[in-house]
């Protein structure tokens, strides 16, 4: 028997190999994975989309379909026992009580036709507790995950919280049995950076009380620089570097684990400043907008000069995507004029305007959406011709797609394929040369690298910077995280409930916030420098009681 | 939810008003009762006199002007066939269609969402081939051939089922059980292809986590959410019988009402035709309040 | 198994007809229901003249023949009905009835349904409103008890039959189009488009049209097999098509006083109904996918579909 070792972990993975059958052929998710937890520690496993950095913990939890998924080697050790050579039952009653799980996106992992106290009643009555204790238990676990008014809150519903508000409902379910292991997949990736610090630090706590062992599963440096002990670095279905959080910042040993670190945003130099002057290609001056008793926008005036990049950074509300909007009259506002070189926009025709979308162009967050998926590469980027035939002529089209496709970084024999057939990257290089078509001065971008893995982030980054100087093209840079724009940007507006909070120059906004906001913001986005991080935390810890909940 | 109802009424108070009005002239266009009911070696003037009676003389919009009138007072006219108040003609069949509509669509949506949910629970298994094949052949099958050939079946060879009529408990089995056919293919079809999507979703994946067993995952988390769009069909099954269970009563010999309807109208016996049309469409209007009515229990997201 | 992207690579270009034979030949029940439907198509097409004259010629000493007997000749292989007309020539011939009525009915439907579901869906305009107010009126007529009524009261024509057919199926595709359209028309590639300066002619046509076209021609194959039946018990009834004309649903009523001693009367015509049914609802199923790029792949993979 080998059911008990010499050096027993909590939790112990070795060399697990997993496939998926599909129809294009089997799909090797990860290969020989090994790594440990034990109580009391964080672990992070760290990769970008495709690593199968969550196919361990799918694994764990025993939520791998099979078929078409298959375990083909390994063993998960649990307290000494191996978990795969368990019965259903065993494994259903370690799930949820002894080790359980929080997901991304809480909206879509909560029963949307479920009260959320009877939710997590049901993390209790499923082990075996009898409902009236198991109800009380929920209200108590409310209380302290800090929801609003719990007793109210124990009869609503998932849809009628906030973001932050159902990831606290998720970490009070999974708590509810005290497990000895919390498995957190990218639990902060869709909430706002001031959010995601309170989350996190509510794990943090929860930690500390319990001393359960927490297994963090992130792209996200800043996050495993927040609260990781340790770190498994994976690229596709290997693990390529493990071992302590600080120390592997400092001194990454493999290349893709030096790329990733290389890529994360906001520690290159501030480019250097540049004059202001002339005339402003575009000005905006009062621009108000209400969506009923929403107020998106309570007056906004800004100016962006001819080869100027101006980001405009704000968390979820902040009215900085009806901003976007405004500006190419997807929406127009109620009050207020946008004045491009000159000219009212939303006082113009029509056919004015018609003739000014040559000029103004948008790149949209979400590469998938944005592109039509019936459309082959080659009829989405000449379609700017179809509507606009004055650009170019029909005889000319194939050669300037070719030329365009490979000023994105993508090759000429693309044209013909559909995007689906196109990973996120390059699909957001399709959307920008489909921008270029037009031949436009401003490009509009709104969260146009948000969707996309850090690594791709970076260069799609490069890629508009280099197009910028190429073509003198001027960017509004509409971005939720301000490291993405410090390398890019020549100014920041700081965007709040629907105001400019702050505005200046990059060096400005970044050494030296002026409003409470912006150093919230600075303060909030996590440095992907684990000792940065813990030196902010212990000074956090220090000034507690200073700051407000 | 108010308003929406508000908007269902006028829209199926127009759609009534204007069936009255098409079905109203419509049928006296198309001919005269007269000789239907009279034997044929009637003098004239029993002929004139029984148009007199029933007021064929008059011009059409006199005799609509005096049908509305009527219908505001609540009268709906009486029968010729049975000469008696229209409205307890058509009441009175109404009530057999409707048990026949109850029970089928009871039958069919127990045994739909049982056997769709447990095909669902192990897609491309045994039992979920079988049900599929039963259900798309159900699906396809033409409720009046399905009538036919269970009579040649059951009555004509077996001699165990009675063929026509509403003596007995055994008189309902064929009816009930031809027009349960093809609402059970459709209606499977949708719950299984409901229950797959239901059950793959990041919420069951939670209750996986959670550790909750797998009849509770099935019946519990994704029931209620697979039920959505199955509501609705269930709900225009339901209408189907409720006003188009024609073929199956005619054939049967059921005294509901889409017999009633056929009959009515081969005999211009025009009072019955327009308050079997009123009552149908105010079937309708209540079976699809039923139906927002169950969307909105099943659904919190609808309620707010 | 998540974002595990899978290149496709440029395939071979066969044409597109191989193309989608390859893909109809990877779901082998959508292939034969396709076959199906073709024989039921090139019946409707050419029975008629091929077959009119043996389908009515009276043959008294053949009534009632039972079927599977080939000493007659082959035309007589479903056997004969009460005037000795041989039965596989008459199902053949009233395919074309059978097929016109519902592809009229259903072309008609479909037609006028998506054109006014695309302004309801697309313009803020108050027709928008009114269309969509009109759809609920139909939707709550009785259908089946309105064609009956209309039917017994016009004259039981072809052309009023489809009329009657179309007008309850309008609202079908009204309502799905215009569903679709409010939540295509919300999608980045439609902003997009606008970004670009397409004229709404362009944005409905080119972008929307074609994501929601799918869509309808699924329900429309639905559709159909629903019309026909409809049509086929209209006609069972009497008051659909009118003998000497044919249809299937016609044949199964004139069998019916034949049950107890001539079942194959209505059983061939049945059965006729249900295996077209069957194949258009097979066919609706593999269509879901195979005009679906983004599934598209798991045909031309060759494989199973899932469902």
């Amino acid at each position: 028997m080998h059911e008990h070792h010499t050096t027993e972990h909590l939790l112990e993975v070795r060399d697990l190999s997993v496939e998926f059958h599909t129809l294009a052929g089997t799909v090797k998710a990860v290969q020989d994975v090994s790594w440990y937890l034990d109580r009391g520690e964080t672990l992070a496993i760290l990769g970008e989309s495709g690593s199968g950095k969550s196919v361990s913990a799918s694994a764990i939890m025993n939520l791998i379909d099979m078929p078409p998924g298959k375990i083909t080697s390994g063993t998960i050790l649990f307290n000494g026992r191996d978990m795969l050579k368990m019965t259903a039952e065993e494994r259903r009653a370690i799930n949820g009580a002894k080790i359980a799980m929080i997901f991304q996106d809480p909206l879509a992992h909560l029963n949307p036709v479920y009260p959320v106290g009877w939710q997590i009643a049901e993390m209790m009555t499923a082990h075996g507790k009898p409902g009236a204790d198991a109800a009380a238990r929920a209200l108590e676990l409310l209380k302290r995950v800090g929801i609003p008014e719990p007793e109210a809150a124990m009869k609503k519903y998932p849809f009628q919280f906030s973001g932050g508000q159902r990831q606290r409902l998720m970490i009070a379910m999974a708590i509810a049995c005290k497990p000895d292991i919390l498995i957190a997949d990218e639990p902060t990736t869709a909430l706002d950076v001031t959010v995601q610090a309170q989350v996190l630090a509510l794990l943090e706590e929860l930690q500390r009380e319990t001393g359960m062992g927490l297994l963090l599963i992130t792209h996200d440096l800043g996050v495993v620089a927040e609260i990781a002990d340790r770190v498994v670095v994976m690229n596709s279905g290997h693990i390529v570097e493990t071992g302590n959080a600080a120390e592997v910042y400092r001194n990454p040993q493999h290349p893709y684990t030096k790329k990733l670190i290389d890529a994360a945003p906001g520690k290159g130099d501030i480019p250097a400043e540049r004059e202001r002057q002339g005339e402003p290609l575009l000005k905006a001056v009062g621009l108000k907008k209400t969506y009923g008793a929403f107020h998106a926008l309570k007056g906004v005036n800004f100016s962006i000069m001819p080869g100027e990049t101006v980001a405009v950074v704000g968390e979820s509300g902040s009215g900085k995507s009806t901003l976007a909007r405004a500006i190419v009259r997807l929406d127009d506002p109620q009050e207020g004029q946008v004045f491009y070189r000159g000219n009212d926009l939303l006082a113009m025709s029509p056919r004015e305007i018609f003739g000014l979308r040559r000029d103004l162009q948008m790149v949209f967050q979400d590469p998938t959406q944005s592109l039509n998926p019936r459309m082959s590469v080659f009829r989405l980027i000449s379609e700017a011709w179809v509507i606009h035939p004055d650009i170019l002529p029909k005889a000319k089209w194939k050669e300037r797609v070719a030329d365009l496709l490979v000023k994105v970084g993508l090759k000429p024999d693309m044209a013909e394929r559909y995007p689906h057939q196109f990973s996120g990257g390059q699909r957001q290089r399709i959307a920008i040369a489909r921008a270029l078509a037009m031949e436009p001065k401003l490009i509009v971008c709104d969260e146009a690298v948000s969707a996309l893995d850090v690594s791709i982030q970076t260069q799609v980054i490069a890629l508009l910077d280099g197009l910028r100087r190429e073509f003198g093209l001027s960017y509004l840079f509409i971005a939720h995280d301000l490291p993405v724009v410090r390398d890019f940007a020549d100014r920041v507006i700081v965007m709040k409930a629907g105001e400019i909070v702050e505005e200046g120059t990059v060096r400005q906004i970044f050494d030296a916030p002026r409003h409470p906001y912006t150093q919230a913001l600075l303060a909030a986005s996590l440095d992907p420098d684990p000792e940065v991080q813990a030196a902010r935390r212990s000074a956090r810890i220090r000034n507690e009681g200073l700051v407000p909940a | 939810m108010k308003s929406f109802i508000g908007k269902r009424a006028i829209a199926s108070g127009v759609s009534l008003v204007v069936l009255v009005v098409i079905v109203f002239f419509l049928s006296r266009l198309t001919g005269d009762p007269t000789n239907l009911y009279l034997p044929i070696d009637a003098t004239q003037e029993m002929r004139d006199q029984f148009r007199q009676m029933h007021g064929f003389n008059d011009p059409l919009i006199v005799q609509f002007g005096r049908y509305v009138m009527d219908l505001v007072q609540g009268k709906f006219g009486n029968s010729l066939r049975q000469a008696r108040p229209a409205m307890d003609v058509v009441l009175e069949a109404f009530t057999w269609t409707l048990w026949l509509a109850v029970i089928t669509m009871v039958l069919v949506t127990i045994a739909a969402i049982v056997i769709g949910s447990l095909a669902a629970f192990r897609v491309g298994g045994v039992f979920d081939r079988i049900a599929t094949f039963f259900s798309l052949i159900g699906a396809a099958a033409p409720d009046f051939w399905v009538a036919i050939v269970a009579i040649v079946i059951f009555a004509v060879n077996l001699h165990v089922l009675p063929t026509s009529g509403t003596g007995s408990v055994w008189h309902w089995v064929l009816p009930v059980g031809v027009l349960f056919i093809r609402p059970f293919g459709l209606i499977l079809q949708v719950v299984r292809g409901s229950m797959i999507s239901v059950l793959s979703s990041a919420y069951v994946k939670t209750a996986r986590a959670k550790g909750v067993q797998s009849r509770s995952i099935i019946f519990v988390h994704g029931l209620r959410n697979a039920m959505l769009p199955v509501i609705t069909v269930i709900g225009d099954q339901a209408a189907a019988i409720l006003n188009g269970a024609v073929v199956v009563e005619t054939v049967f010999g059921f005294p509901g009402i889409g017999k009633l309807m056929i009959d009515s109208i081969l005999l211009r016996d025009f009072a019955v035709v327009l308050a079997v049309i009123m009552v149908s469409a105010l079937a309708i209007f209540i079976m699809n309040l039923l139906i927002d009515l169950a969307y909105a229990l099943l659904d919190p997201r609808i309620r707010y | 198994m998540t974002d595990t992207q899978i290149l496709a690579a440029p395939k071979k270009s066969n044409g597109p007809f191989a193309r989608w034979f390859a893909m109809l030949w990877a779901d082998k029940f959508a292939f034969f229901a396709a076959l199906f439907l073709l024989i039921v198509l090139l019946c409707a097409l050419f029975g008629p003249l091929l077959m009119d004259a043996i389908a009515t010629k009276q043959n008294l000493r053949g009534r009632n023949a039972p079927p599977f007997d080939i000493t007659r000749g082959w035309l007589y292989v479903l056997g004969a009905d009460a005037l000795g007309r041989p039965l596989l020539a008459r199902v053949v011939v009233a395919a074309q009835n059978t097929m016109l009525v519902a592809a009229a009915a259903v072309l008609a439907s479909s037609v006028v349904g998506t054109a006014l579901g695309l302004v309801a869906g697309y313009s803020r305009a108050s027709a928008a409103q009114w269309i969509m107010r009109l759809g609920d009126v139909i939707m709550s007529f009785p259908s089946l008890l309105l064609a009956v009524i209309v039917l017994y009261m016009l004259e039981p024509s072809v052309a009023n039959i489809v009329l009657v057919l179309a007008i309850t199926r309008i609202p079908i595709y009204l309502r799905t189009a215009r569903a679709e359209v409010l939540e295509v028309r919300e999608r980045m590639f439609v902003q997009a488009a606008k970004v670009m300066g397409a004229s709404h002619w362009r944005i409905v046509f080119c972008h929307i049209l074609p994501v929601i076209f799918p869509t309808l021609v699924t329900i429309a194959t639905l559709d159909f097999a629903f019309v026909m039946l409809a049509e086929s018990s209209l006609s069972f009834l009497g008051i659909g098509i009118q003998a000497p004309e044919i249809t299937w649903g016609l044949m199964v009523a004139q069998g019916r006083p034949y049950l107890a001693n001539a079942w194959w009367l209505s059983f061939w015509p049945g059965l006729a109904i249900i295996l077209t049914t069957l194949s258009l609802n097979l066919l609706s199923n593999w269509l879901r996918i195979a005009l679906d790029p983004t599934q598209r792949w798991r045909l031309e993979m060759g494989g199973r579909k899932n469902a």
